[in-house]
């Protein structure tokens, strides 16, 4: 099995964030780390190569910071990675980033590619769809387990409030990974070690030159968003807050 | 004729999934503003009494695409037709709601008619004639305002779960279109099984009245204990959001969310939990929220009735020290 890996690089989930001056984005000075469910996408790849042999190959299209998710999958066991390298890659909407992913893997026969469902920062949830449509290929959504068949895969797939779907599935297909489809794995030092020596290509904005479309929705503005209850801060020392919270619990809720 | 806003309502096993009519009350409410007209299609095969309810919503149509091949959804059957039925009805305007239906082949659609899709958003404004969409990003702690670049026709945006009141949606009669299609062989590329739950939950948190919501914050396994712990001394059950449960840490049955419960207690401690979206469906109508997150910018803030912005760790040992004194009868 041949399998490619889409991992986004996004602001680390207790990053405080602050608006650009544009208003149109974040401020990029935050600290990075793996889209969450593109790390399960990969612990399933690498699963899925110890069962039934192959390559792991992992891709992002973003800023030279991004080289970090790949330099972890490496060092998780990836084989070799690709990275589609640009500043101003960031501002690519979902079609182009799965257009450059697309040209970036021409020519290369995957049986699978993998992403994570949505991405933490833009949410947009449409990536690998998209890539699915790019190549032709079947695809699934939001699936927690990959089973082998003779004549492709058997998958199983997440629905809401706790129903599942099996449904089978050839190759080569496109599937976006839900959280919890796994247990993840710590990079060892003997892989970080090892991931110095493997292959990372490097692709430029000169390789996409005319196969990117332009964005086809425009952010007017980005702001906190106003609230909709009005809530009651409790301040003071731990002690105080405390028997704030129980004369609530007692006398206004009067659970205790 | 008036601009089109067209609604795709979602069936699953020829039952309306009832957050369409969410969607339609979103239309009917940009329609009035626009002065568009709201139609409305659905997919299936044996959807008569879907029809005639969506027939008794306010709309200049609703129609009804037919084959034995939609019976059972799956993203190729689904493009292969709206591909076909949007190409010639070209609407200003598709709504449909963000489920994980129409995440799954909606991009793919627009993509096949070279448009896009402004996804799970959670309002709408329209602005000296400029239509645009709120969504929630980095996971509620900012909103966007998203327009297209384009001129439409075609524009297609989906709606997240309660953004709008399915109850809403004025009622009028509509006449109903059926239009029988055909699936070519060899567009259908899956097979897809029944849907199933998983063996029965071994607890039923909607029965709870009080539950202590544990979530990434909570930081080790070992750290159940004291919410637990807590849990106990308010005679309620511990809960937790998906990551917490995607670890291993407590089973999935005890996760609050749209891929969990949905639960509504008298009183909800939501302790290290941020607040997204998901998780908050499953929650937010709880009677009363209390929420303990050292970041003081979390989402959970917003919905929460009290709020205490600390580490929790420093909390909720001292609450249970005077939980504990208060019954004793201390004071
Ligand atoms: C008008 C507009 C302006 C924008 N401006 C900015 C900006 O200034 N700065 C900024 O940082 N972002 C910006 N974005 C966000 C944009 O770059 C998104 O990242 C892009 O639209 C893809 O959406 P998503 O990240 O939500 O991916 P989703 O579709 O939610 O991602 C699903 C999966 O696809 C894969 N994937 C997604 N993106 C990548 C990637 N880059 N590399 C590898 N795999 C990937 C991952 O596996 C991920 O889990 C903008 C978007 C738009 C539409
Ligand atoms: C299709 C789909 C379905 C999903 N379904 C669900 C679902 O059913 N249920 C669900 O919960 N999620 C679901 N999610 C995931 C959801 O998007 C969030 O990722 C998840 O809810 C975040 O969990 P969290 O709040 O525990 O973690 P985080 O977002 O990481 O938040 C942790 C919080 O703890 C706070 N904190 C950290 N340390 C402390 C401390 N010492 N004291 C106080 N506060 C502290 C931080 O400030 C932060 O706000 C789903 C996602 C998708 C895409």
């Amino acid at each position: 099995m041949k399998i490619l890996v889409c991992i986004k690089q996004v602001p680390q989930k207790d990053a405080p964030l602050k608006l650009n001056e544009a208003g149109t984005w974040i401020r990029e000075d935050v600290p990075y780390e793996v889209n969450e469910p593109d790390a399960y996408a990969l612990e399933e790849a690498l699963q899925q190569k110890e069962k039934h042999g192959g390559e792991v190959v992992v891709i992002t299209v973003g800023p030279p910071r991004s080289q970090q998710v790949l330099r972890e999958a490496l060092a998780k066991g990836a084989d070799r990675a690709i990275h589609l390298a640009d500043d101003s890659f960031v501002t690519l909407d979902a079609v182009s980033t799965a257009r450059a992913i697309a040209v970036a893997i021409e020519g290369q026969s995957f049986d699978m590619i993998f992403t994570g469902l949505q991405s933490d920062d833009y949410g947009f949830a449409q990536t690998g769809v998209l890539l699915a449509e790019l190549l032709g290929w079947p695809h699934a959504t939001i699936i927690i387990g990959i089973e082998k068949t003779e004549s492709g895969l058997r998958l199983k797939r997440e629905l809401e409030a706790g129903q599942y779907q099996w449904m089978d599935m050839p190759l080569p297909c496109v599937l976006t990974i839900q959280s919890g489809i796994n247990k993840l794995r710590y990079a060892t030092l003997m892989g970080i070690k090892q991931a110095r020596n493997k292959p990372l290509q490097q692709l430029t904005r000169t390789h996409l030159e005319g196969k990117l479309g332009t964005n086809l929705q425009t952010i007017e503005r980005l702001y906190v968003p106003t609230k909709q209850k009005t809530t009651e801060m409790l301040q003071g020392s731990p002690t105080e807050i405390a028997k704030k919270l129980v004369d609530i619990l007692r006398n206004e809720l009067r659970v205790i | 004729m008036p601009e089109t806003i067209l609604v795709l309502a979602e069936q699953q096993q020829s039952k309306l999934n009832r957050v369409s009519l969410e969607t339609v009350a979103a239309a009917q409410a940009i329609a009035k503003e626009t002065g568009w007209q709201v139609e409305i299609a659905v997919l299936g095969h044996d959807i008569a009494a879907i029809e005639e309810e969506l027939a008794a919503k306010k709309a200049a149509k609703v129609y009804a695409i037919e084959s034995p091949q939609l019976a059972a959804y799956t993203s190729d059957a689904y493009v292969h037709v709206l591909k076909e039925f949007l190409a010639g009805r070209q609407p200003k305007l598709v709504l449909m709601p963000h489920t994980y239906q129409v995440r799954d082949f909606a991009p793919r659609l627009a993509l096949a008619l070279g448009k896009t899709v402004i996804p799970d958003a959670v309002g709408y404004k329209y602005e000296n004639g400029k239509l645009l969409f709120t969504r929630q990003m980095f996971q509620g702690k900012f909103a966007a305002d998203v327009s297209f670049s384009d001129a439409g026709p075609l524009w297609m945006a989906t709606f997240q779960n309660a953004a709008f009141r399915g109850d809403a949606a004025e009622v009028g009669t509509a006449p109903v279109e059926t239009l029988q299609v055909t699936v070519p062989d060899g567009v259908i590329r899956v097979q897809p099984h029944e849907i199933f739950r998983e063996a029965r939950q071994a607890v039923d948190l909607s029965q709870s009245e009080a539950i202590v919501a544990v979530g990434r914050g909570i930081k080790e396994q070992k750290n159940l204990a004291m919410a637990e712990e807590l849990a106990k001394l308010l005679g309620g059950d511990i809960a937790a959001s998906r990551p917490i449960c995607d670890a291993g840490w407590l089973p999935l049955d005890r996760q609050v969310g749209s891929s969990g419960q949905t639960i509504a207690p008298k009183l909800y401690i939501a302790l290290g939990i941020s607040g997204a979206i998901q998780h908050i469906v499953g929650m937010k109508g709880s009677r009363t929220i209390i929420a303990i997150n050292k970041d003081a910018e979390a989402p959970i803030f917003e919905i929460a009735d009290i709020g205490v912005v600390a580490n929790l760790f420093d909390i909720v040992p001292p609450l249970m020290e005077e939980m504990k004194k208060v019954k004793a009868g201390a004071y």
